[in-house]
């Protein structure tokens, strides 16, 4: 089995705030992640599919199509977008878009793409928030 | 909720030298290079700390960055940054290679995290070399 690995870029800006809480408690939490306006990140995404490598074409999958992917379903989705705000796993879910949560939800929005793709399925997410900050999300229930 | 893993990347400067007292002088100069240099010598260290667990409902997290923030900073970098690894307890008996500061750092991090179960430590000496330890 082969691991393939594709990394991508997003800005978004987000919040934390937890809606059953009081404003106390959010800023004790959360600090300043808990200001109402909100405040930016330069997102890396990490997506690996693993796989067998095609005899004929020696690809997991192709890497054009797996950058077309994560346009498509992540990037159209999350890029220049207040997470909070515009992206509907978090705006109508009350979902906190916590680095954790970004990986996950970025997950489901490329799993179904990704498994129809044949032979690979998708392994690991990795979201940065910073170079020193970042989540991992491995399917795990 | 789901599992995942968050991580988190800190610096930390430190000096060292590899010398095993076991091994003659010749040994050591054969095995080590310049790395067994008398004086020593240093690094920047980066360490990698990944932490698994459930993204806690309330909180959409797995750990309180600010906790595990804090968690490094007193178990290990209040320890090891800005010091000589040689005259750390720790390596009183064991030759402070990046190896054995790993899982150094992989033990003394376990004891001390305030939640979620340590999925790994990275130690990387410098850019071009590094070394994992997941508890095994």
């Amino acid at each position: 089995m082969i691991e393939l690995t594709r990394r991508a870029t997003f800005s978004a800006s987000h919040y934390y705030w937890n809606e059953a809480w009081s404003q106390e408690k959010n800023e004790a939490v959360f600090g300043r992640c808990a200001r109402r306006n909100g405040h930016g990140h330069n997102y890396t995404l990490e997506v690996t599919v693993a796989g067998e490598a095609d005899p004929v074409t020696g690809f997991v999958v192709d890497l054009k199509w797996l950058k077309d992917v994560i346009e498509h379903e992540v990037l159209a989705a999350y890029d220049h977008r207040h997470l909070n705000l515009e992206v509907p796993e978090f705006s109508e879910q009350k979902l906190i878009p916590t680095t954790e949560n970004i990986a996950i939800s970025a997950w489901k929005r490329l799993e179904l793409a990704v498994s129809k793709a044949g032979g690979a399925r998708l392994s690991r997410l990795r979201v940065y928030e910073t170079p020193e900050i970042f989540a991992e999300y491995r399917g795990e229930k | 909720m789901a599992t995942a893993y968050f991580g988190r990347r800190y610096t930390l400067s430190a000096s060292h030298r590899l010398h095993a007292d076991s091994l003659s002088n010749e040994e050591n100069r054969a095995t080590y290079g310049k790395c067994n240099n008398p004086h020593g010598h240093g690094h920047n260290y980066v360490v990698e700390v990944l932490v698994g667990g459930e993204v806690d409902g309330e909180t959409g997290m797995v750990v309180n960055m600010a906790s595990l923030d804090a968690t490094v900073q007193t178990a290990v970098l209040d320890r090891f940054d800005h010091t000589n690894l040689n005259f750390d307890p720790l390596f009183v008996n064991q030759v402070p290679t990046t190896e054995n500061l790993t899982k150094a750092v992989f033990d003394v991090l376990k004891e001390a995290l305030p939640a979620g179960k340590l999925e790994y430590v990275r130690v990387e000496e410098t850019e071009n070399n590094f070394f994992q330890y997941q508890g095994q």
